[in-house]
């Protein structure tokens, strides 16, 4: 077992009034699973993805992460596992401005234990996006398409057990969005975990399973049956 | 090491990506450097001056001057009031071997501004009236002629030794020697009452010259007698100013003490608190010289400092707009693994290449407006010296570091403490 997550609550306090984002969620993900969670803006779903990708932590409930209980790992320690175990690959890319696309990829080996080999890692991460020719450019010299998937290669570098892309389409147009949930769908295909946050059924239903959520709880959990999945076919660009 | 080169090289990218700004930030370091620098420079090169200024009077000398004074400071006499204590039996009592033996020539003086009129020509310039050991006392080297002896001094013969500007000036085809000079007696003579006349002087030899010594023209002046310069021409029976020659620099301290208690003697003090005299070695006149120039520094490194803390808060403003730019950048890099600590660290880091670039900057420039303030002084006929300690550049590299440390350690601080959800979301 990958993740399981038992009885999480997540309460936001703004003065006397208390927001329930997340009420009592069960999940559990096994390691190679391609999960999408689905919901509309405001059912939590972005909240959960930020406990599960250890950006946030609940008020109540317990995180096992690889069989170790998570609860009582501090800041730092929570970075570590970050750098080593999740990748995230953003709406908006968020890549370093002024930046080379090959430094750009190195960037999480700068904060890993990992001293050596940073070029030739992020050139390999370079190769499995298919940018390889475009790793000297500035990062804002390249297409949206593109840089979604310089940010990809960026998660990928350090090997990471799980990749949480949110709303990884969200600003690119269909061919370039297709390019990308290619992609992951190869990822998952050689074996990497990813759970995928999104609001678009369409792309949802490229994964394996879909977790919906709505007003801080999960509403349903299926099997996305093999006659329904959409795959992407890569289109160069 | 690969990590912080690469850290190196984003910095530097972010710095030059905004060159104005990064100028205009780092403006109120290089200024304070600057001032560090320039301050050391023109502080040693002051030293320098004093301490040459001094030391081209010769060396193991003792300077008794009439009243008090505390350790570190001149006596008032210096400031040209009078003080009549000195009187010529006192010079007698230190000439006394058996009071002070290690006194080799001891020289009297007394100084007064003096009309000299050779012909119809008139010149005004200063006399100083001294004893016939005063060649014996302080270096004098002559151009013509010879300073008058012992046996001329005491007698009070009417001759003349003229200083090398006064004799060119009056006498500018070099034939002085033996020729007749004239000082006029200053009318405020208390012995001469109505048309005060002048005094007839034989020119006897010519000084060479000299430049400045102890911040004394030493050209622009005439040597007579003691006796006659001190009754005749001023009309007063006290000494100005007495100088001793030591036959060895460890005797020094020896015979300030042995002409200390000569004097006690003589004025009849029990207690060395109610002392009327001041005896002094160049040791002490260098101190209170260096003294004077070191408060001086102190106060100049005040107003560098000043500058130094306006700059950092510039710098401290600037890091927090850049902190608050970035803040996106910051959650990113929290996502992908950085701790507290590696987002502190990096700008920290930033905001020390900022004013360590200004320090650099600030250190060049202090160097090149000292060389300059150099040349300056030298053009001014100063014995100036051009001089940077490295310890002055260490210095300041120091403080350059020390203030980016100190002035961005609140922003990076603030960078780190960033939740990295509300960074990524930070529009």
């Amino acid at each position: 077992m990958l993740i399981e997550l038992k009885n999480i609550v997540k309460n936001y306090e703004n003065g006397d009034v208390i927001t329930h984002v997340l009420k009592d969620i069960n999940l559990t993900v096994e390691e190679g699973e391609f999960i999408a969670i689905i919901g509309p803006s405001g059912s939590g779903k972005s909240t959960l993805m930020h406990t599960i990708g250890f950006l946030d932590r609940p008020t109540s409930g317990e995180y096992i992460f690889e069989g170790e209980n998570t609860k009582d790992l501090d800041d730092d320690q929570l970075a570590v596992i970050r750098n080593k175990h999740i990748g995230f690959v953003f709406q908006s890319f968020n890549l370093l401005p002024r930046t080379s696309v090959l430094d750009n990829v190195i960037l999480p080996l700068l904060y890993s234990d990992s001293k050596i080999g940073h070029e030739k890692k992020a050139k390999e991460a370079l190769a499995a996006v298919n940018l390889t020719e475009r790793m000297n450019y500035m990062s804002n010299q390249i297409s949206g398409g593109q840089k979604q998937r310089v940010a990809i290669a960026r998660a990928l570098v350090c090997n990471p057990k799980v990749i949480f892309a949110d709303e990884p389409t969200g600003n690119l147009d269909s061919k370039s969005g297709s390019t990308v949930m290619h992609i992951l769908e190869n990822l998952n295909k050689e074996g990497r975990t990813i759970i995928l946050v999104t609001h678009d059924l369409n792309v949802a239903n490229h994964s394996k399973r879909i977790v919906t959520i709505r007003d801080g709880e999960i509403v349903s959990d299926r099997k996305v049956e093999e006659k329904d999945r959409v795959h992407s076919k890569q289109i160069e660009d | 090491m690969q990590n912080f080169l690469s850290e190196i090289k984003t910095t530097v990218k972010n710095l030059l990506s905004r060159k104005g700004r990064t100028f205009l930030t780092i403006l109120g370091i290089i200024i304070g450097v600057a001032g560090v620098i320039i301050i050391m420079s023109l502080g040693a090169g002051a030293q320098s001056l004093v301490l040459g200024q001094v030391t081209k009077l010769g060396t193991n000398l003792v300077g008794v001057l009439p009243g008090k004074s505390n350790e570190n400071g001149p006596p008032a006499s210096v400031f040209g009031i009078q003080i009549k204590t000195l009187k010529l039996r006192d010079v007698e009592a230190i000439k006394d071997k058996g009071n002070v033996p290690y006194a080799t020539a001891v020289a009297a003086t007394v100084r007064g501004s003096a009309t000299l009129i050779s012909g119809r020509e008139s010149l005004d310039t200063t006399f100083t009236a001294t004893d016939g050991s005063y060649p014996n006392v302080q270096n004098v080297e002559m151009e013509k002629g010879q300073f008058f002896s012992e046996e001329e001094g005491r007698a009070g013969n009417n001759v003349m030794v003229l200083g090398y500007d006064v004799a060119t000036n009056l006498f500018p085809y070099g034939d002085e020697l033996g020729k007749i000079v004239k000082i006029k007696i200053p009318n405020n003579n208390p012995a001469v009452t109505g048309d005060t006349g002048s005094i007839p002087f034989r020119v006897i030899g010519v000084q060479k010259k000299m430049g400045t010594v102890a911040f004394q023209n030493q050209d622009d002046q005439v040597f007579i007698p003691f006796s006659i310069g001190q009754r005749q021409l001023l009309g007063i029976d006290y000494i100005q100013f007495l100088r001793l020659k030591v036959n060895d620099s460890q005797n020094v301290k020896t015979t300030i003490d042995d002409v200390a208690r000569v004097l006690r003697e003589q004025h009849n003090i029990k207690n060395p608190e109610d002392d009327d005299f001041s005896v002094r070695d160049l040791v002490d006149a260098i101190k209170i010289l260096t003294s004077i120039t070191g408060t001086l520094s102190i106060f100049l490194s005040l107003m560098a400092g000043i500058s130094l803390i306006v700059g950092g808060i510039g710098i401290m403003n600037i890091m927090l707009v850049t902190v608050s730019e970035r803040t996106r950048e910051i959650g990113l890099r929290k996502a992908i693994g950085a701790t507290k600590r590696n987002i502190r660290n990096q700008f920290l880091f930033e905001s020390i290449v900022l004013t360590l670039s200004g320090g650099i900057l600030g250190i060049i420039s202090g160097i090149l407006i000292s060389y300059l303030i150099a040349l300056g002084a030298r053009f001014a006929g100063y014995d100036w010296a051009f001089i940077i300690s490295p310890m002055a550049i260490i210095l300041a590299v120091f403080v350059s570091i020390l203030t980016g440390v100190i002035f961005g350690l609140y922003p990076a601080l603030k960078a780190a403490k960033l939740d990295p959800i509300v960074a990524l979301r930070y529009e």
